[in-house]
């Protein structure tokens, strides 16, 4: 059973999984599934100042906290316990692409050549993980969601303006995939 | 509108939860990051095969998870089932603004540099890529200037 788990979970069951967490955390406590909006909590718990989009009643919104730190344990177990003894298989034609653009590791979940606290020193590092790291901060509080928030929660509840966010993030991750990317690279 | 941009991402429960009855929320968390971690969403790669449209796992997951966020919230709204302690769950509206395409333009351009929408950041870090935390850290400070800036941006 263990040896079934540690493999690479098929995408029907992951979809399945997420999905019910909608209606999981909305019978549980009235809860809307999505995760971005913690980055606001924890700026409205540690550094309100004077900003309007930072003072509301953030206690009340403890248990997206507790949330997140749930999903970083469970990236834990995920990684240990039921870690996957396989390098990761990714497809051939996007690891081509990827070693021209001149990614090296690629036994990882991650190409650790890059995310990695030597890889943050490199020019492409730092920009794909702060500059990136930031829009991700800026645009999902903009859009008022992101994947979660928007392309699940809002979508399954017939939000057009979910719709048309989740368009621009992947209008916006085309853009970047493919015309960004190479230049930061070529940097 | 103003005031629906400010509610947003904020939860509808009357009844006061004590500190204890959040415990809950870390179950569904661990829950949630382990499938985060074995489905391989949190993989660089996988977002890249995404944008490249070289493997469609990600469409797979993401549009599965949707049709199973809709059964389940008509189901929810047709039987008005109620939340464990007793209340009506609340579906909030969200309103169109400009901010949901330049917002959502910007975190598509993050997204695909950093492989990791919020969720996976966090995933990431427990995964043993600590480095993921100063890519959490530039996410919030990102909201922050947000804020900062939230009256003089379009919305």
């Amino acid at each position: 059973m263990l040896d079934i788990l540690r493999q690479p979970w098929h995408w029907s069951i992951a979809g399945i999984l997420i999905g019910l967490t909608v209606p999981l955390l909305y019978l549980i406590g009235n809860k809307p599934f999505g995760i971005s909006s913690s980055f606001r909590h924890i700026c409205a718990a540690c550094l309100p100042g004077n900003i309007l989009y930072f003072k509301y009643d953030w206690k009340k919104e403890t248990w997206n906290i507790f949330f997140v730190i749930g999903i970083l344990i469970g990236g834990i177990v995920g990684s240990t316990v039921l870690a996957n003894p396989n390098p990761i298989v990714i497809a051939s034609s996007t690891q081509q692409q990827l070693m021209q653009l001149g990614v090296k590791e690629f036994s990882q979940l991650v190409p650790t050549d890059i995310f990695s606290f030597t890889g943050l020193l490199t020019i492409n590092g730092f920009i794909l993980i702060v500059v990136g790291g930031f829009l991700v901060g800026f645009g999902t509080r903009y859009a008022g969601g992101c994947t979660s928030g928007h392309s699940i929660t809002g979508i399954s509840n017939f939000q057009l303006s979910s719709l048309i966010a989740t368009i621009c993030f992947m209008i916006g991750g085309f853009l970047a995939t493919w015309l960004l990317l190479p230049l930061i690279f070529n940097l | 509108m103003k005031t629906k941009i400010e509610e947003e991402g904020t939860n509808h429960q009357t009844t006061t939860e004590s500190v204890t009855s959040n415990l809950k929320y870390i179950a569904v968390g661990i829950f949630f990051g382990i499938v985060f971690v074995k489905a391989e969403i949190v993989s660089w790669f996988r977002i890249q095969e995404m944008f490249r449209l070289a493997s469609f796992h990600m469409y797979r997951v993401i549009g599965t998870a949707v049709v199973v966020a809709t059964i389940s919230t008509l189901i929810i709204k047709q039987f008005k089932i109620k939340t464990i302690q007793g209340e009506e769950v609340i579906f909030s509206e969200r309103p169109f603004n400009k901010g949901n395409i330049i917002g959502g333009l910007c975190f598509g351009l993050g997204w695909a540099m950093t492989g990791a929408c919020p969720g996976p950041m966090y995933g990431l870090i427990g995964s043993g890529f600590p480095v993921f935390i100063i890519a959490l850290l530039s996410a919030v400070a990102g909201t922050y200037v947000y804020g900062l800036l939230q009256n003089k941006l379009p919305h």
